[in-house]
């Protein structure tokens, strides 16, 4: 605990001496934190594949090459972000000049989960680098080897009285969320989720809350077999692409009407093949459940009689080495755990309807999840989905990308949570957006100040209103 | 049946079944409709344009507020909200295109083709607690935004301004949507059974205790806050100034400002100790002119809003290390609440008097050598909602923009950035988190979503495994290298 306070101390320090506040510093960290991962590409291919079996392929495009486009990004657009915006203002104030600046925020503390645990760990951290605040990076303990490698690494290429590395347990976090912050990211469940804003609130520290729930997939009937084709990878490529259906925006389950769901289970069916092989389960292209604790938790969804009776496809697991191979379940009872709680992990409910537009209800009749999934050329549903549905996002007709988008914020809603990321949504949700008024002394404005008259009175209501015709005959004596 | 009816406890029960019924409302869409919210907006104007006098009374009932300052800061600055909302609706609720550069396709081949949007949608049924200095327009102002946005909505007025509180819910419950717009008063039972329920937002105006009661309530349910606090407002005072320009908008702010019991009211000064006496004098001169010999007797100002208040007040100018420091007013009227402008010189910088907000009109001056030394001291306590300077050094302002953590900065005038709509209305730190006024207060009870567009074209097989060495080469040029090195990629030239 000692340890803790005193580098809080020394990262308040950092930050007081205003050395994060300068543009070349920020760009530094961020160009340094682009040379560690080119650096140790490998070390961090080897810890993603011993926390989670996770191909380098899939590594490289969901960890390593966020990170850098995102570093990448920020350094070319962090003059512009940190530049003033000029606010217009009206006449009545002029002359005077309204601007809004970016200030960084302090001291903030990132909390990382365990499923993209470098990605989700060093993105905030280049919002946080970029804002100019300083940090302390609390990588999940359930994916030790990555927590490791941040620890180890970070302070090696990047300013390490800026920028902290703490790893450990619940204790730790415990520990961590006593602290006062100038703002929290924390990234996992809404169950800690709420721990983490109730230790907030003791500080009235602002916090973005990356949670998640079930992100459902309608897929209306499709008339052309590309379109289906390629539907149906784009599912896949959703659900057990991302760390084995572990993932906050991986497809948790798939609403389809009943007469088109045989043509997609069938499709699904071949194309799982054809991307793991016979036996997926020793397919090195799908991770492994990330634990015991998930393994079990998953294995008693299916452990439910009515649930075991719906899977129409996979269903086998193997506990030694924590797999379980890609599942499809058809229509399990709505009120079973595996259709009350977030999967995470490959088990893939369809649920068939007789209409599609049912989806809707359906989808509003639960917690507002993290994305909602489309694949859909009826333009007039497209409208619907988005109007008549909350979410964090919406995106038709494709899975998971939108993640890797900067111009789109991200962040949830309701249950899903609050705040968002990526591009510059990064660099302000860890700044105070400064409001800046400059006045001069002249000219004055006498209806300011008392003792108070009907003149006066006038003169303001005038003012209020920008009426500035009405308010020249005042002046000149002209209007009663 | 007795001749008297008996008032029914709001209990968390009530609470309960007043939320189910908002939210029956809102998933029927109706607040979502722009006809709607135009026409509320419509029927709020309405209200204040024909029950301008009652709130005025009311005003002058719980704050003794003149009517000079109930029209202008309360009245006309929420008409002028309601104007500024029912004009630019229209803009506010259209999506925003996102827009890819071709820097974006570069980088992210896997998501061209695409279009994308980020479209605003309300979060649902929102509770809005207001505060008791500015009981009628710190209740409205943020109703107007969670109106613009689409939301049904609770409003609890605060109890200590209670002829406005009871004047809310009488005007509210004629003029507004009965079905989506209810106003609850009471104290702290009712506030407590609001704080149980489930929200989509709450936004709180008040003090900092408070608003961690409402954050750990909200923390709960999982509900994102908007607080708007307080904190000590400086007003860093150079030489070299137009000394009774400055001194009267410094007036303006403080005593104008009900009294100084104003969330931005400057709260204490910093000057040179050469500068020092000079302001002094400028200070009694103008406010006299403002207020008379006699301000005791001025109708011109806000009384203490209650005893409580009255007596926290008095306890910080008696405290024995700062009673002698006074060195103009002091005079009290308990049976009034009135405390005359009071100006203190040099409190030592552990009275209670420079530890917490005042929040009432005693003024101290705190002098340094060097006015830069100013920042230090500002930086040494919590970050207060606003802070202002009055130089005309250009390198002074300089340092205090980039120096001076603040929700909202004002250079050579006080409180005036409130007015100003482009500007957004916040706190940091202490002083709170969020920010409205304008559009921001649209976007404040809004979820911004973002809506990507893809087409059924374009798919990269990269994306899908097998995974293979040739697939990792691809997908590292495809999301971060140039167009050039993409089409050496993908002919298979790349030296990756």
């Amino acid at each position: 605990m000692r340890e803790l306070e005193d580098g809080l101390a020394e990262l308040r320090q950092t930050f007081k001496s205003g050395r994060t506040r300068n543009a070349a510093w920020r760009k530094n960290q961020l160009r340094a934190l682009i040379q560690l991962i080119h650096d140790k590409e490998d070390k961090i291919f080897e810890a993603l594949l011993q926390d989670l079996g996770k191909h380098p392929v899939e590594s490289y495009r969901d960890e390593i090459g966020i990170i850098e486009k995102s570093a990448v990004n920020a350094l070319n657009c962090l003059e512009k972000w940190m530049a003033p915006k000029k606010s217009r203002l009206p006449l009545l104030f002029f002359p005077a000049k309204g601007e809004v600046m970016s200030e960084p925020l302090g001291v903030v503390l990132i909390f990382a989960s365990w499923n993209f645990p470098i990605s989700l760990a060093l993105d905030p951290v280049i919002g946080a680098i970029a804002a100019g605040n300083t940090v302390v990076l609390k990588p999940s303990e359930l994916a030790p080897e990555c927590a490791l490698f941040l620890a180890e690494f970070v302070p090696l290429y990047l300013d390490c009285k800026a920028i902290k590395v703490i790893g450990g347990g619940a204790d730790v976090g415990e520990q961590l969320l006593q602290q006062k912050w100038d703002k929290i990211f924390f990234t996992g469940s809404p169950r800690v989720g709420r721990v983490v804003m109730s230790a907030a609130a003791k500080h009235l520290t602002p916090v973005t809350l990356e949670l998640g729930g079930k992100c459902p997939v309608i897929v209306d009937t499709l008339s052309s077999p590309s379109d289906i084709k390629v539907t149906v990878k784009r599912v896949i490529g959703g659900k057990w692409g991302p760390c084995s259906g572990q993932a906050c925006i991986g497809v948790d389950y798939v609403l389809v009407e009943e007469k088109f769901a045989p043509t997609v289970i069938d499709l699904l069916k071949k194309t799982i093949k054809k991307f793991y092989g016979d036996n997926p389960k020793d397919s090195k292209n799908i991770c492994r459940i990330v634990n015991k604790h998930h393994f079990g938790r998953l294995h008693k969804l299916l452990k439910d009689p009515l649930v075991a009776a719906s899977i129409i496809h996979g269903g086998s697991l193997d506990e030694e080495k924590l797999i379980i191979e890609p599942t499809i379940l058809l229509n399990p009872p709505l009120d079973a755990e595996i259709m009350t709680e977030e999967i995470f992990g490959p088990l893939l409910p369809i649920i068939t309807l007789n209409n599609i537009q049912e989806s809707i209800e359906f989808i509003n009749s639960r917690p507002k999840p993290l994305t909602i999934y489309a694949f859909t050329k009826d333009e007039t549903f497209q409208r619907q989905i988005v109007s008549e549905t909350s979410s964090g996002s919406v995106t038709f007709n494709d899975t998971m990308v939108q993640f890797a988008c900067d111009e789109l914020p991200f962040g949830g809603v309701g249950q899903s949570g609050f705040g968002r990321y990526h591009g510059k949504y990064s660099f302000d949700t860890f700044s105070h957006e400064k409001a800046i008024l400059q006045r001069s002394f002249f000219p004055e404005l006498e209806p300011r100040y008392p003792p108070w008259n009907d003149f006066k009175l006038k003169f303001i209501r005038f003012g209020y209103k920008y009426d500035y015709f009405n308010l020249l005959l005042l002046l000149m004596g002209l209007k009663k | 049946m007795g001749s008297e009816e008996e008032k029914k406890v709001f209990d968390e029960e009530a609470a309960s079944s007043l939320v189910k019924e908002l939210r029956a409302s809102f998933v029927n869409g109706k607040t979502r409709s722009f006809d709607w919210r135009v026409s509320q907006l419509k029927s709020m104007l309405k209200m204040i344009d024909k029950h301008e006098t009652e709130i005025v009374a009311a005003l002058r009932d719980d704050l003794s507020k003149p009517e000079h300052e109930s029209t202008i800061y309360e009245i006309a600055m929420l008409r002028n909200s309601i104007t500024l909302a029912l004009k630019e609706i229209k803009h506010w609720i259209k999506p925003e295109k996102a827009i890819f550069f071709f820097q974006t396709v570069k980088t992210s081949l896997t998501t061209f083709p695409s279009s994308g949007e980020i479209v605003s949608e309300p979060l649902g049924v929102v509770l809005i607690i207001s505060a008791w200095n500015y009981p009628f327009l710190l209740s409205l102002d943020p109703v107007v935004g969670a109106i613009a946005a689409g939301n049904a909505l609770v409003l609890k007025p605060s109890e200590i301004a209670p002829a406005t509180s009871s004047l809310l819910a009488k005007l509210v419950g004629e003029y507004m949507d009965f079905s989506s717009i209810r106003v609850v008063e009471g104290a702290v039972t009712e506030t407590s059974a609001l704080l149980e329920q489930k929200w989509d937002k709450i936004f709180y105006t008040g003090n900092g205790r408070v608003g961690r009661i409402v954050m750990a309530a909200a923390a709960k349910h999982l509900t994102p806050v908007l607080l708007e606090l307080g904190g000590k407002s400086p007003v860093v005072v150079d030489s070299g100034i137009n000394l009774q320009v400055s001194v009267r908008r410094i007036i303006a702010g403080k005593w104008g400002c009900n009294n100084g019991q104003a969330c931005i009211s400057p709260d204490y000064i910093i000057t040179t100790k050469d500068y020092a006496p000079k302001l002094i004098d400028t200070l009694r001169n103008e406010l006299e002119k403002f207020y008379g010999k006699n301000p005791l007797e001025s109708k011109d100002f806000s009384r203490i809003v209650n005893s409580n208040h009255f007596t926290r007040l008095t306890k910080l100018l008696d405290e024995d290390k700062v009673s002698g420091k006074i060195v103009h007013g002091g005079e009290r009227d308990k049976t009034n609440l009135k405390i005359a402008p009071t100006i203190l010189l040099d409190v030592p910088r552990d009275s209670l008097i420079m530890s917490e907000e005042i929040f009432g009109p005693l003024l101290p001056i705190l002098t340094v050598d060097k006015i830069e030394d100013s920042f230090g001291i500002i930086n040494s306590g919590t970050k207060p909602l606003a802070a202002y300077l009055f130089t005309n050094n250009k390198k002074l302002r300089q340092q205090f923009v980039m120096n001076v953590s603040a929700g909202g900065l004002v250079v050579n005038d006080t409180t005036l950035h409130l007015a100003v709509h482009t500007l957004p209305f916040g706190g940091v730190g202490e002083s709170g988190m969020g920010a409205y006024h304008g559009k921001f207060s649209f976007d404040a009870f809004s979820h911004k979503k973002a809506v990507l567009y893809r087409s059924f074209l374009g798919d990269a097989a990269v994306r899908y495994p097998p995974y293979t060495r040739g697939k990792l080469r691809l997908m590292k040029v495809l999301i971060t290298g140039s167009i050039f090195s993409i089409i050496c990629g993908l002919l298979g030239w790349s030296k990756v």
